[in-house]
């Protein structure tokens, strides 16, 4: 007979397996970027033979280094200039939109809701050369204007349909309260309606802010002035340079890679939320 | 009286259409159009060639199709190996057990960086003279297998792969688990009372009920991985030799190395007529399965 002690076993026995297989391509998702930092912390002369992910003394002025000679120092702020104006451009935009989608009514609203879900749908995978033609005949390439542009744009379907789904599920009675009260349109959009939104806009948000934080097609296209690029292009602009300045580069690309994996963790519920219905649109 | 809510309406939606006209409904329309013309990109006249652009893209351009087939090369590997591995995961979370919610945190932080990030730190560890695969496998003694995994024509492709699959996989498992956990625990008990043992469950309740989120995952896996191209100029930027080209690298290189912006629209529009026809086929195949 088969006692309980056998089942009990047994059971203990596929947990630990569970587990160790788990946690390896836990360790295989961590390592890359613990080595990262670890070559990070490494000189010139020790980084082609020192193999230990502890380094021998730290060199915590790569850093330092690579904030202020490398430039990304200035890239930083690039790249956090154009996350916060693109998220806001979107966040003002979109709900604008996704309002008017939910609430108001006007002539050619489902057809113009219709073109900007297609947009999402239909794959353009070489759109950036046309654009890389119209930028350049509006004489937006190579400025931050541009690029701020581009990636609002970029960002607008998913917004707006986030956003519309929600305000559909808003009773309205609130919105009615505040017209009564003689509030105009806009009024009730920024005072009721931007308000009650904040769970999915903190998805837009966070989500957006990922998008453009992490983005690089565009960044190569559009700037040819150093001073301007955000940290991704830099990154490669770096490396085509100072093909063997291996310590800086991890330096550069710590910097570039902690902010986001900060915002992960504080922010990993409106991340999953986000990518959920993303997957579930497409 | 009743013009004017109506043009009041319209200001909400106005910054919208006119950014998405400007820079999404303009260079649609121009892809079709440029897609007919020579034209380098600079000069103020273009020569219409009408569908010439097509003919030699699929009739000559055998770097293009090469690139093609890398690009389903990454994706058969990324449909078996990544999408295996993250259900495997997905099934391994999707019960009681402890430290559920680390396990999700680490395996969506590939995700979360950037392709520029995982290709140069992969490239380093990669590296052929001072990388710190080769270092390991030198200690294992295995120095036989040491090599230049980017740089050598017969590793590039599939080494490009792994690291893809390596940073792609939590997608997958997120939506896998997303999916799991929406299968009731009822009828698992239901099935273990009739005497079912785990594999029967597995193959009588978690797959039938799981096929509209393997071909979800599918069909994005697919239409990502094609596209994909960052990684790679991350890594390897199409060599050595074209060992590793994909299909958005050959619009990249048409445009910005040879100066030829209706090819390079030409080949945007042909490869965007053929991802459409994957997802169409794949949307009609899965219909097909659920209702079979």
């Amino acid at each position: 007979m088969r006692t309980r002690l056998y089942y009990r076993a047994k059971k203990t026995a596929i947990n630990i397996l569970i587990h160790a297989f788990l946690i390896s391509v836990a360790v295989t998702c961590l390592f890359p970027l613990l080595w990262m930092v670890s070559s990070s912390l490494k000189t010139q002369q020790t980084i082609f033979k020192d193999m230990s992910f502890i380094p021998h003394g730290f060199h915590f002025e790569n850093y330092y280094l690579a904030w202020q000679q490398g430039g990304f120092g200035r890239y930083f702020l690039n790249s956090i200039f154009y996350t916060v104006s693109v998220v806001s451009g979107i966040v003002i935009v979109a709900s604008l939109a996704a309002y008017a989608f939910s609430r108001l009514r006007f002539p050619g609203k489902n057809v113009l809701f219709f073109i900007f879900m297609a947009a999402m749908m239909i794959p353009v995978p070489g759109s950036f050369v046309p654009l890389y033609v119209l930028l350049n005949k509006l004489h937006l390439r190579d400025t931050a204007f541009g690029y701020i542009l581009c990636m609002i744009n970029v960002g607008l379907s998913m917004s707006i349909f986030l956003l519309k789904t929600f305000f559909d599920k808003l009773p309205r009675e609130l919105e009615d309260a505040a017209r009564i009260d003689g509030s105009s349109k806009f009024g009730v959009w920024w005072h009721v309606a931007m308000p009650l939104a904040r769970p999915v806009l903190a998805v837009v948000v966070v989500f957006n802010a990922l998008n453009v934080w992490n983005e690089y097609v565009l960044a190569m296209i559009i700037f040819d002035t150093k001073s301007l690029m955000p940290l991704q292009r830099a990154l490669m602009v770096f490396q085509g340079e100072f093909l063997t300045n291996y310590p800086l580069l991890m330096a550069g690309l710590t910097i570039t890679a902690l902010p986001i994996i900060l915002v992960y963790m504080l922010m990993q519920k409106y991340i999953v939320k986000g990518i959920s219905s993303g997957a579930v649109l497409s | 009286m009743r013009i004017k809510p109506a043009f009041e309406n319209y200001l909400f939606v106005l910054p919208a259409a006119a950014i998405f006209a400007v820079f999404y409904i303009i260079p649609f329309i121009w892809v079709f159009q440029l897609g007919l013309y020579s034209w380098d990109g600079i000069l103020p006249t273009k020569a219409f060639v009408g569908l010439s652009n097509f003919k030699e893209i699929i009739l000559q351009d055998k770097i293009w199709w090469g690139a093609m087939l890398n690009a389903g090369y990454i994706t058969l590997i990324a449909l078996t190996f990544q999408n295996a591995l993250a259900f495997l995961l997905a099934w391994a979370c999707d019960r009681e057990i402890r430290m559920k919610n680390f396990y999700r945190l680490i395996f969506f932080i590939p995700p979360v960086l950037s392709e520029i990030v995982v290709g140069l730190v992969w490239q380093w560890i990669l590296d052929g003279n001072y990388g710190l695969l080769n270092n390991w496998l030198g200690q294992l003694g295995l120095s036989n297998l040491v090599r230049n995994w980017l740089s050598d024509p017969n590793t590039a492709l599939t080494t490009v792969a792994i690291v893809h699959c390596w940073k792609g996989f939590g997608w997958g498992f997120l939506i896998f688990l997303a999916g799991l956990q929406t299968i009731p625990r009822e009828f698992y008990e239901a099935a273990r009372v009739d005497g079912a043992n785990a594999w029967v469950c597995f193959r009588k309740v978690t797959m039938p009920l799981m096929v509209p989120v393997v071909v979800l995952v599918a069909i994005l896996t697919i239409l990502g991985t094609m596209q994909g191209f960052v990684l790679i100029i991350a890594m390897t930027d199409g060599g050595p030799a074209y060992h590793t080209q994909v299909p958005v690298l050959r619009i990249l290189a048409a445009m910005r190395g040879s100066s030829r912006f209706g090819y390079a629209c030409a080949q945007s529009i042909t490869f965007g007529a053929i991802l459409m026809t994957i997802s169409f086929i794949q949307y009609r195949f899965s219909r097909y399965a659920r209702q079979a």
